[in-house]
């Protein structure tokens, strides 16, 4: 096995989206809102469309900004048909999220001929090409260092998230566990809704050139998911996701070297074996998580019937 | 030389340069050609199909569980590929590959209920990660498998798109003996899915194999998902288990009525969707057939029948004006006669100043003035200056049998019901349906009066309102 510097740019760039996917993840897995997530991700795909027929090009700002708006626009509809209609507000999501998809699957057919945006690139993104296109470059001590641009993008975008984490910090989790009572405190229920959308939009866009629009939807949900196996304190959620998830990323790219070769291919995806081993540590605190895991609440059960047990675990 | 955006526009412009010659309409809607007729049977079967079994899938709130199970097949048709290809063969056998799909797709989707009964993770996030997780695998085995030297593997990726204008007649049998298999089974088990529907805990209490039940609806809907896989693709095939049977919904209350409603419209949106592809090449079969049946979805939510926005709009309006109506006539009775009690006379109609009707309750002036707008257009109010009003005959009369039926309700409430005073004020023109005339009668017995009774919880004039907001 043989390491580059692109393969430490490539474990960057993916620990880079894990840390910005895992602070809004966190509250959508709280919310109980994660297939949003999943919504809004396959929903960008007429904004990065229209964005193009616009504009002409790719990779340009107004694709970005024509996929964030069509994935708050998904949040909204959503909202609308399930309250409006009265309609189960999985069933609103999945109508909208793939109405929306058929539409940016015909407009991008229609602009195939002269381009090569095509739906694969955003499924599956393409991490290993990241590294090609170089944003800046800068000299430290004797070597150059490259930076790509999707380092940028993404660093910038955790960072973003960040701050807005930061900075609502007590309005997000009030409204995250009780949205009545943070409503009753002056919050904007809406506001905060809209807001966590708006970063989730952001993110998805974002990272969609890297890992695909389903992998992103492993590294939103599955990190926080996981962390939210290992603790109660939403600060140390916070944290124990992006860790997660940033471990899920180098992990994630190494094994993408290592196995194939064992089993006898080439090689594979570095995004699929990252959302692969997002799973993995899933299942990990699933199994073993010192409170919630399965095991160990196997055990503690048999421990209920002594007097002097701590409290019930809850179910 | 035309820039970059420009010729993106005049590519959108080519499209609509071509389009189809009569004749060519008429080929089409009337299935002439061999291939359109495999196509557009194919789809219209599958829309059939998928529309029965997402009824089931809706009415038990599990509508995205398509989507985790869809995004759940793709490891699947890899690994299938790569067990037949080691065994020897292509690889590339088609019910092979289902398979595998079907298997990976329901490992999934039980994955989904295992994680969700035995830790605090929820449904959703269960579902996020295992979509994701699967489809991730899915992606690190097919792109091994594409990078296998021998070139077998090319073509897997149409399972993720579909490849609906090259189906071939195995697709269409496969199809429809799919879509037999989910028609037998929702007619023989309408009775149990219904109980799994709407009261899974009564089921389960009258002794029915739930689980069994619910394993064979998810394994109905992981045939519809796998089958659909190729005809329009993993993503878009959820769109076929969802919106015909959201829009049915809104055209009735009955389950028979919906899951055929629900068919229709997804083999219709097929048919359409399927020969506007068929006339115009240049779109999509699977997106063209996903918008269609939006557009249903669509239409529907607004004017359905049963549950469309129209007409809840339209059944919100009717109430809120009726309670209005006697909200206000009831308040007019109750001032007359608190007036007329003043001065030792039985009620009667005389007129009372506007004021009084404001301040009697919590209304705004304008509403008021609405109401009463509508009550005199309804014959109930003779007279009204906007200093004082009076009822007409017929409203005096209408007034007093509101009132009465009000009282009733509510003593009814509190002597039989035992529930709290404060609890009673609901809407009580039914007291004559709902009370048998046995208890009417005891009522107004107990009540020792053959006329109005007293009201048994006094709604008192808003004392504290400053006048200056009365005019």
């Amino acid at each position: 096995m043989t390491w580059f510097v692109d393969d430490t740019w490539i474990v960057i760039i993916g620990a880079l989206t894990a840390i910005a996917c895992a602070l809004p993840g966190c509250f959508l897995v709280l919310r109980q809102m994660s297939m949003m997530g999943d919504a809004i991700s396959h929903a960008v795909l007429p904004g990065l469309a229209i964005a193009f027929l616009v504009t002409g090009e790719r990779a340009s700002f107004t694709m970005f900004i024509g996929a964030a708006v069509v994935g708050v626009l998904t949040a909204v509809f959503t909202q609308w048909i399930s309250s409006l209609g009265k309609v189960d507000r999985g069933a609103s999501m999945g109508i909208v999220f793939t109405t929306l998809f058929a539409l940016g699957l015909l407009l991008i057919v229609q602009a195939a001929d002269h381009v090569d945006l095509d739906p694969g690139c955003v499924l599956y993104g393409a991490i290993e090409m990241t590294t090609l296109d170089v944003a800046w470059e800068f000299q430290l001590g004797e070597t150059w260092i490259e930076v790509p641009r999707a380092a940028m993008v993404l660093g910038s975008v955790a960072l973003f998230n960040l701050i807005i984490v930061v900075a609502f910090f007590k309005e997000l989790k009030i409204s995250a566990f009780d949205p009545e009572l943070a409503t009753t405190q002056g919050i904007n229920a809406n506001f905060m809704h809209y807001l966590l959308m708006t970063q989730v939009a952001v993110t998805t866009v974002a990272a969609f050139e890297v890992v695909g629009s389903i992998i992103v939807i492993a590294m939103l949900v599955t990190p926080a998911a996981t962390a939210h196996l290992l603790t109660d304190r939403l600060g140390l959620m916070l944290l124990l996701s992006a860790i997660i998830g940033a471990l899920a990323a180098g992990l994630g790219h190494l094994l993408a070297i290592v196995i194939p070769p064992l089993i006898g291919f080439d090689g594979t995806t570095t995004s699929g074996m990252m959302a692969v081993t997002t799973g993995l540590l899933f299942v990990l605190a699933w199994l073993f998580a010192p409170r919630y895991g399965w095991i160990s609440r196997l055990v503690s059960r048999k421990d209920v019937k002594s007097p002097f047990s701590g409290p019930l675990p809850s179910d | 030389m035309i820039p970059p955006p420009l010729a993106a526009l005049t590519s959108l412009h080519d499209t609509g340069a071509d389009w189809p010659s009569l004749d060519v309409v008429w080929r089409v809607l009337t299935l002439q050609d061999y291939n359109t007729r495999l196509v557009v049977m194919s789809t219209m079967i599958l829309g059939l199909a998928s529309g029965l079994v997402g009824c089931f899938l809706l009415l038990r709130k599990r509508s995205l569980m398509g989507d985790a199970l869809s995004h759940a097949t793709l490891p699947g048709i890899g690994l299938a590929f790569i067990v037949m290809a080691s065994m020897g063969g292509t690889g590339k056998h088609l019910v092979g590959l289902l398979v595998g799909a079907t298997v990976t797709g329901v490992i999934g989707v039980i994955m989904v209920l295992v994680v969700r009964n035995t830790s605090r993770i929820k449904d959703d996030a269960a579902m996020g990660i295992v979509l994701s997780v699967f489809f991730g695998l899915g992606m690190v085995v097919l792109s091994m498998v594409l990078s296998m030297p021998s070139g077998h593997a090319a073509g897997l990726e149409s399972f993720i798109y579909g490849k609906t204008a090259s189906m071939i007649m195995q697709d269409f049998l496969l199809l429809s003996g799919v879509a037999a298999i989910a028609l037998l089974c929702s007619l023989l088990l309408l009775k149990e899915f219904t109980l799994l529907c709407f009261d899974e805990g009564f089921g389960r209490s009258q002794g029915w194999p739930i689980h069994g039940l619910d394993i064979i609806l998810l394994g109905l809907v992981a045939l519809v998902t796998v089958v659909g896989l190729q005809a329009v693709g993993l993503i878009l095939i959820i769109a076929f288990l969802i919106t015909p049977a959201a829009a049915a919904r809104f055209w009735t209350n009955d389950l028979r009525n919906m899951l055929i409603l629900s068919a229709l419209i997804g083999g219709v949106s097929g048919w359409c969707g399927a020969s506007i592809s068929a006339l115009l090449p240049r779109l999509p079969a699977g997106a063209v057939i996903v918008l269609v049946a939006a557009a249903f979805f669509v239409f529907s939510l607004f004017f359905g029948k049963t549950r469309g926005v129209v007409r809840t709009r339209l059944a919100m309006y009717r109430l809120k004006r009726k309670v209005g109506r006697q909200h206000l006539l009831r308040a007019v009775y109750e001032i007359q006669e608190a007036a007329c009690a003043e001065t030792g006379k039985p009620p009667a109609n005389i007129a009372i100043p506007f004021r009084d009707l404001l301040l009697h309750r919590s209304w705004s002036p304008a509403h008021v003035r609405q109401d009463l707008r509508r009550a005199k257009n309804e014959d109930h109010i003779d007279q009204f200056d906007g200093q004082s009003l009076r009822l007409s005959e017929s409203g005096f009369g209408e007034a007093a049998r509101i009132t009465r039926n009000h009282r009733l309700w509510e003593i009814f409430l509190i002597t039989h019901a035992d529930i709290a005073a404060s609890h009673v004020d609901r809407d009580a023109d039914s007291v004559e349906h709902v009370l048998s005339p046995d208890m009417v009668r005891e009522l107004e017995q107990r009540l020792d009066l053959d006329s109005i009774p007293e009201s048994p919880h006094y709604i008192s004039p808003q004392k504290d309102r400053p006048h200056d907001m009365v005019r």
